[in-house]
């Protein structure tokens, strides 16, 4: 596929990328390896290229992370709701993760001081979060509308897998949240009992769900959570905290 | 898809090499060698070589049949593992010094890559080429017992990378693996291992390569360090709750193999770190490097938390550059073998060789040993290398491909673009769909 033009691709009125030159297959594969450099660690992240407003200068560390944030609706919703929080977003396909690039830099030169807190890498982050965050740095972790992966062997490439909880639990810091919400119910159940029988994890309770004014973004903030909306489509969502496991060798 | 490339692209030939693989009994008494599908073993007490008995009383057991990736002896001599590309895991008892009984096979779903068996000798854990980590209950075994159908339950895993190493700490608390893709990941392995892993203790992050082979210091003064030898060409040392890295010692540079620039570097992964072995005292640590025909002794200082070289025992005489490494701390010797199986087109499709470096202390000298002076004699090396004495021509040309088995066995295929498109073309799931 040969690279699009970048300067091409903005809208003259909005001075936004433009959506349709950034299209890529829709699924991708997670298993196999493409070439994007990798930190080494998660203290060779350079975080003066992703928030050069507070850095050099600041000791903060990303906080959230939106796994698999497509076209970044979500990060752009919470960077003016978390102003002092600095979150990532995490992408595989190349040119999504560019559109949210160009996204949010156009939105930092249009909103002086705002957004400055918002960034994407592009990677695979069902192998590459060890390589982001430190243990218990994040507070907040979304997976909205992930592929579905419906057929039985592929179900290891889904991105909430009882494997793959271990990192995250890795990742979050006690008391920090999980967020996943899908359209596709079998992915909903699967998500929410890999969840429901970690023992790392409990859910959070209605009256925490109502409390949580992240929780009403789940299915409004992302392009994938608009679409379904405007389909009338139902949405299945699993909120859970990380929490000390009871037997801390069980 | 990487895990599926490393399952077919055996058709090819090169992956399917397996270099040769030696474990030296903790108490001396006898040194076990795999090679392609063979396992040969020899009683150094006795100076006879062990036979292997595989009977019915055991189901499923068998002799494998596929190359065998690891093996090993538990912390107190009394068990043996072998496993390997036929999806089998074979326990032995090495009770006898004529023979020894398989009293389990445990069967997986996907080859084996790496094995381990926690000190205290309840468990034996495994991985498989989709990077899973699977424990089986020993508990309880008696020797002379077959163990009943043992089946394996999923502890951890890795995501899609292949395990190149397991390791248990020296006190059992947590479970190391290591992987291609430059990670090591400390589990804290729980009481109730059968319900999983899922407390990760920490990473250790910073090789720039395949981290090929992790080593702890047996003494129980050091539980929490622990070294690793990578495709980067260095040794590093840790701190494994924190996954903290004490320091970094460029061995193939300190050798003299690399110019210390770094020009030639990577690439071609020449000086590789293949194997990692640590002496009982912690003191002195012995690499086996890509290349280099001998190994590296690094002396740990303890205090300072550095790794120095020491000295660089050259083999005269030979390419000999070993494979796989052994020691035995009461006689503070270190077992060296070289060799492949599988080589596709050679008039010498497997080869081993062993040598032996007596002396490996902070006083002494370290001497390479001599045939003649070999612990075991002659019938040593006919039971382990297949023959007395190795033919010239099949050590030069072993040598080549022991370099290329090494480096395919480690390095994740690269694929240009182009071949990847006609990769995904000849994919059998696409196959399927038209
Ligand atoms: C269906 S979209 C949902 C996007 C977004 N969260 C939303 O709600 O609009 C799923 C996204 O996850 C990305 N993705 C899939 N596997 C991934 C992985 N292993 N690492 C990072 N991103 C991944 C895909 O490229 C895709 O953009």
């Amino acid at each position: 596929m040969p690279e699009t033009e970048v300067k091409s691709t903005f809208n003259k009125s909005t001075g936004l990328p433009r959506k349709r030159f950034y299209r890529a297959r829709a699924h991708s594969n997670p298993l196999s390896d493409s070439h994007f450099p990798v930190p080494i660690s998660p203290s060779h992240v350079d975080y003066s290229l992703h928030f050069p407003h507070f850095f050099p200068g600041s000791s903060k560390k990303i906080q959230f992370a939106d796994i698999g944030c497509g076209f970044g609706g979500l990060l752009i919703s919470l960077a003016t709701l978390f102003p002092e929080t600095l979150m990532v977003g995490m992408e595989l396909r190349d040119k999504v993760s560019e559109y949210v690039k160009e996204r949010i830099l156009s939105l930092r030169v249009a909103n002086p001081g705002q957004y400055q807190n918002v960034s994407v890498v592009r990677t695979n982050s069902m192998k590459y979060i060890p390589n982001y965050f430190e243990k218990a740095q994040l507070s907040k972790m979304f997976f909205l509308f992930p592929d579905p992966h419906f057929k039985e062997k592929n179900h290891r490439r889904r991105v909430i897998s009882p494997f793959l909880l271990d990192e995250y639990a890795y990742v979050l810091e006690v008391g920090g949240i999980i967020y996943t919400i899908t359209d596709v119910e079998e992915l909903g159940d699967w998500m929410k009992s890999c969840l429901e029988n970690h023992p790392m994890f409990e859910a959070l309770t209605e009256k925490e769900l109502e409390a949580d004014p992240v929780v009403k973004l789940l299915s409004s903030a992302t392009e994938e959570g608009q679409k379904v909306a405007r389909n009338e489509g139902q949405t299945f969502q699993a909120v859970y905290r990380r929490i000390v496991p009871s037997d801390q060798t069980s | 898809m990487e895990e599926v490339d490393s399952e077919s692209n055996n058709k090819d030939g090169v992956s399917e090499v397996a270099p040769a693989l030696i474990a030296v009994h903790p108490l001396r008494s006898s040194v076990a060698v795999a090679l392609g599908s063979d396992l040969r073993v020899f009683d150094l007490l006795a100076g006879c070589a062990v036979s292997l008995v595989v009977d019915d009383s055991v189901s499923g057991a068998a002799f494998h049949k596929d190359s065998i990736r690891a093996i090993r002896f538990g912390a107190n001599g009394k068990l043996f593992v072998s496993a390997g590309d036929d999806k089998t895991l074979n326990i032995w008892s090495p009770l006898s010094s004529s023979s020894w009984r398989c009293i389990s096979t445990v069967s997986s779903e996907k080859r084996i890559s790496a094995v381990a068996i926690s000190n205290d000798g309840s468990y034996v854990c495994f991985a498989d080429k989709f990077g899973v980590v699977w424990v089986v209950d020993i508990s309880g075994f008696d020797t002379n017992q077959p163990l009943l159908d043992k089946r394996p339950t999923p502890l951890l895993s890795h995501y899609c990378s292949i395990i190149t190493s397991l390791e248990f700490s020296p006190d059992d608390r947590f479970i190391l693996s290591a992987d291609r893709d430059f990670k090591i990941r400390v589990t804290n392995f729980p009481k109730k291992p059968l319900n999983g892993a899922h407390e990760i203790q920490s990473f250790c992050l910073g090789h720039t390569e395949f981290v090929s082979c992790l080593a702890f210091f047996q003494a129980q003064k050091y539980p929490q360090r622990l070294l690793s030898g990578s495709g980067d060409s260095t040794v590093r040392l840790w701190v494994i709750s924190s996954g903290a890295l004490l320091d970094t010692c460029e061995v193939a540079t300190k050798a003299g193999l690399l110019e210390a620039n770094g020009s030639g570097k990577a690439e071609d992964h020449g000086h590789a770190v293949t194997d990692l072995c640590t002496t009982l005292d912690g003191l002195l640590v012995a690499v086996a490097i890509q290349s280099l025909q001998g190994i590296v002794l690094l002396s740990h200082n303890v205090s300072a938390h550095t790794l120095t070289l020491a000295k660089v025992v050259s083999i005269e005489g030979e390419a000999f550059v070993p494979t796989c490494l052994g020691y035995s701390p009461s006689a503070r010797e270190l077992w060296m073998i070289t060799g492949v199986s599988g080589l596709p087109g050679s008039s010498h499709p497997s080869f081993a060789r062993i040598r032996v470096i007596s002396g490996i202390d902070v006083e002494q000298d370290a001497v390479v040993l001599g045939d003649d002076k070999i612990p075991g004699g002659e019938k040593l090396l006919e039971t382990l290398q297949g023959t007395a004495s190795v033919d010239e021509n099949a050590f030069v040309a072993a040598a080549e491909a022991v370099k290329t088995a090494m480096c395919n066995l480690l390095i994740k295929k690269q694929y240009s673009s182009e071949n990847r498109e006609s990769r995904k073309k000849t994919r059998n799931d696409r196959k399927l769909k038209q």
